[in-house]
């Protein structure tokens, strides 16, 4: 009972529009920080080591983090799934990485962990919406 | 890691994770659950796999 009434006080803080927007973007930047912050920390951590680990496993497996880039719509498409992960992506792009080798065997399938860990890491900050707003 | 099975293993194994802790909120149920995928995963790969086998590239 006390832990559920910790967590009704903290949803009650995070119904607020602009935690509400903070909630968002931590969930964002951080894959599991919000599940973490409003206090659903097993569903936190295994956010955060999954989606890690397609993010890490993409890119060693010589993926490719895409560009914007008009001319390209599937290519923009998948820029926009990337950019899903939030902070690791923009570290990524950051220091180089994710440049992606066509050659390698496993291109595609670095391709496909990296686009499918930004589109979860979307699902996540809308779960994390959801439970901030007390829908969950 | 160039093995395909062990890729698809892998690759597997973390989306249903994500998918059980998204889905349900009671770690029983997301063991239930997440195993229920992860295996849904591997069987349809595997029976899509050998439905592709006889096409022709």
């Amino acid at each position: 009972m006390a832990t559920k009434s910790t967590t009704a006080e903290r949803v009650g803080v995070a119904a607020e529009p602009g935690t509400l927007a903070l909630v968002c973007i931590v969930a964002w930047a951080i894959p599991g920080g919000a599940h973490f912050w409003l206090g659903r920390r097993q569903k936190g951590l295994v956010f955060f080591v999954a989606l890690m680990a397609l993010f890490l496993l993409g890119l060693q497996l010589h993926g490719r983090i895409f560009a914007i880039d008009l001319q390209e719509p599937l290519g923009t498409l998948s820029a926009v799934a990337n950019l899903g992960l939030g902070l690791p992506w923009v570290i990524a792009r950051i220091a180089g990485a994710g440049t992606g080798q066509v050659t390698a065997v496993t291109y595609e399938y670095g391709n496909t962990f990296l686009i499918v860990a930004g589109l979860l890491n979307s699902l996540v900050v809308l779960d994390a919406f959801d439970l901030a707003m007390g829908r969950k | 890691m160039t093995s395909h099975l062990a890729v698809l293993t892998v690759f597997a194994l973390l989306v249903s994770s994500v998918f059980a802790a998204l889905m349900k909120d009671d770690p029983r149920e997301q063991l239930r659950s997440g195993s229920l995928m992860f295996a849904g995963f591997l069987a349809a790969a595997i029976v899509l796999g050998w439905l592709m086998y006889p096409l022709p590239l």
